[in-house]
């Protein structure tokens, strides 16, 4: 900073208080994480020992009791699918509302989750696909078909893509694919047993296989995603001004889209379609952090598996010994929260 | 596409009110010329679905079987005994549909403002599966659930967007929110269902003419028969509430009343329309808009907007079942149509800098 102005010797003290409490604010979000992955290892309709856990997490191999089974072939892969999905899902709706400027923006509300499920579906009923290695794809191509869509559709006329228009063209498309998912699933009763849960969203059931097909993408993506801070801060601005500080609008929104869809699609393909995960923690995410993407990205990925995890557990406890999707229960908790924002937010800008 | 008034500048007065009076005349004759060519159709369509299948039939024995003119007890088994039920409740659920989407349309101003759209189907489909899945009913108990699912969806949306009136798109917005929380309840108690029964309630949450009972039936056509007419009587509060409310009030509508009333019609019908045949997507949404460009000026039937609708789901229906491959619940091709019609609609609107 040369020649400090007087804005400038105000709001630097200001930044580095901020930058000093949110450094820490990091750790101990991680250290809420692991609390969590614990009790989402722990607690289920057989309730786990921490002594059994770290038995059978410490020797790594199955000695054949029905403890470590569970613990290594169901447990743990579920928890860790939950951390990756849930950090994706966030991640992809904090880019979402700082690209469009929309705080109704997400990956479920813009339509990309159903859009991904119904290429997944599609694939696995239709052409007779099998693995999540392959499918992961069409997830890919219909998240990106979908994204293309809406935002294409709500950008037209004066004002560009309002947060209405944004979640309007979401719906029209989630109907729309939703009832011709429906359509392909009902001429199919294996595949409706199948995809019955799924549909739901849901951890349960998805192991070793799926976690091994998804974690490659969500990784990389997830570390791309945390570049786009400094560039979401200028788009923030108003296009005008980010193109002024030499910004490339076009690209960077391109460039963010593209990660979206592969977050978005990697997650839908794993767990199905998740809702309000990704609506609601950035909102959080901003409460605490205010409004530079640099923290709210970070924060997002943390904050959203802790809900997504949560929100599982949850749903294994309350309706032992059977469960709730966690899907179910963030539509739940999620839709009062989206309702919410809806009546008290400023629709206009985040 | 009216045809303007030429003017003729002999005695303005005069003038100008014979051709209030010309406008008035033509406006009248093309809204009774495009319901009477509607009816026609839908009867024609009514009469065709009862003819095809695997085992096709003509159009008179048809008609004279459904009117008891002549006795073939086969021919009398494939039209009373299983097509009728079927075109019956494309016809009444249609009816229903078209009226209560125009009547919603209308009363909140909005296009989009469907009551598809906005959640109060998915309230009574909440209420409906909970029955069929959890206390194993069926008939005239569904209808009641769906009833008083779609009643208490409607309240929360009026509690929860009241905010200055009910109008605008925080409306619709909310609706989507109340309408996603009901579907995530609908997909809990599906997942704890039987397959079986599961089946039956995913084949249900599709909508679908083709299942339903005689009881829910009889009492849509009754509702219809009673509240059609009752509708058409409200017509002009509601055209007066168009203009605004403050400019209704000054034309002497007791706004409140009138709208209380509507809704509650809607609300009705459509209730009763998703006992019959689940919640079948987008009939509603269209069926008000498509009637109003075959109005031209002369928009805001709700008779019209019935018939299209009606039209509209025994088309689907025809195509759901005899073009398909296999045969689908109705409600997934109009879903399939719908969805591209309602984005198209909120790209011409947004066009015109009337979206958002």
């Amino acid at each position: 900073m040369s020649a400090p102005s007087r804005y400038a010797t105000r709001t630097a003290p200001r930044r580095a208080r901020r930058a000093l409490a949110l450094g820490p604010g990091l750790a101990v979000l991680c250290a809420v994480l692991a609390v969590v992955a614990f009790l989402s290892v722990t607690q289920g309709s057989r309730s786990i020992g921490l002594s059994d856990v770290l038995r059978a997490l410490g020797s790594l191999d199955n000695d054949g009791s029905i403890t470590s089974t569970v613990t290594l072939e169901l447990r743990v892969p579920r928890t860790l699918l939950g951390i990756l999905v849930g950090a994706a899902l966030g991640v992809a709706g904090a880019i979402l509302q700082g690209v469009t400027r929309n705080p109704l923006a997400d990956a479920g509300i813009m339509g990309i989750n159903s859009g991904a499920a119904a290429f997944v579906v599609f694939a696995i009923t239709v052409l007779g696909v099998r693995g999540v290695g392959v499918y992961v794809w069409f997830a890919f191509i219909g998240a990106a078909g979908a994204l293309v869509l809406v935002y294409a559709i709500a950008s037209l006329g004066r004002e560009g893509a309002t947060p209405v228009k944004l979640a309007l063209a979401g719906a029209a498309v989630t109907a729309g694919l939703a009832s011709v998912t429906t359509g392909i699933v009902m001429t199919n009763v294996d595949a409706l047993n199948e995809l019955r849960f799924w549909q739901v969203g849901s951890l349960a059931g998805r192991y070793a296989p799926i976690l091994v097909g998804v974690a490659p993408f969500l990784l990389v993506a997830l570390a791309v995603s945390m570049f786009f801070g400094r560039a979401l801060n200028g788009l923030a601005l108003g296009e005008d001004v980010a193109r002024g500080l030499g910004q490339h609008v076009t690209r960077t929104r391109a460039a963010a889209f593209a990660v979206v869809a592969v977050l978005a699609g990697a997650a839908t393909a794993a767990c199905g379609p998740i809702v309000f995960v990704g609506l609601v923690v950035p909102h959080l995410a901003r409460f605490i952090c205010g409004p530079d993407y640099r923290w709210i990205l970070p924060y997002s990925m943390l904050l959203a598996p802790i809900v997504l995890l949560l929100a599982d557990v949850v749903g294994r406890v309350v309706a032992a010994p059977d469960e709730l999707q966690v899907g179910v229960v963030l539509g739940v908790v999620g839709a009062p929260a989206f309702v919410a924002i809806v009546r008290y937010a400023r629709l206009s800008e985040v | 596409m009216a045809a303007t008034t030429a003017f003729k500048t002999v005695a303005p007065s005069s003038a100008a009110a014979a051709a209030v009076r010309g406008n008035r005349r033509r406006r009248a004759a093309r809204s009774a010329a495009v319901t009477c060519a509607l009816a026609v159709a839908v009867f024609a369509l009514f009469v065709v679905t009862m003819m095809v299948g695997s085992f096709r039939l003509g159009a008179w024995e048809v008609i004279a079987s459904v009117l008891h003119l002549r006795d073939d007890p086969s021919v009398d088994f494939v039209v009373r005994g299983l097509r009728l039920p079927t075109a019956a409740s494309a016809v009444t659920v249609g009816l229903a549909l078209g009226a209560s989407g125009t009547i919603f349309q209308q009363l909140l101003r909005n296009p989009l403002a469907s009551p598809d759209f906005v959640g109060i189907t998915s309230g009574a489909s909440l209420a409906a599966v909970s029955g069929i899945v959890l206390l194993q009913a069926s008939g005239l108990v569904v209808s009641g659930l769906a009833l008083g699912g779609a009643i208490v969806a409607s309240l929360a949306m009026y509690l929860l967007a009241w905010r200055d009136g009910v109008t605008g798109y925080r409306f619709i917005l909310i609706g989507i929110g109340v309408a996603v929380f009901f579907e995530g309840l609908v997909g809990y108690v599906l997942s704890r269902a039987q397959l079986y029964e599961a089946r039956q309630a995913m084949h249900w949450l599709t909508g679908s003419v083709g299942q339903a009972s005689s009881d829910e039936l009889r009492l849509l056509a009754g509702a219809l028969i009673v509240l059609l007419p009752v509708a058409v009587l409200l017509q002009r509060p509601l055209r007066a509430l168009e203009l605004g409310d403050d400019a209704a009030r000054a034309l002497g509508t007791r706004t409140e009343l009138s709208r209380a009333g509507l809704l509650a019609v809607a609300v009705v019908l459509v209730a009763l329309a998703v006992a019959v045949a689940g919640p079948i997507a987008f009939v509603a949404l269209v069926a008000g808009p498509i009637a109003n460009r075959l109005l031209g000026p002369a928009t805001g039937g709700v008779v019209a907007a019935a018939l299209t609708g009606a039209a509209l789901l025994l088309t689907a229906d025809l195509v759901a079942v005899h073009l398909m491959p296999t045969p689908l619940p109705t409600g997934v091709v109009t879903g399939a149509v719908g969805a591209p019609y309602l984005l198209w609609l909120l790209a011409t609107t947004n066009r015109q800098g009337a979206g958002g």
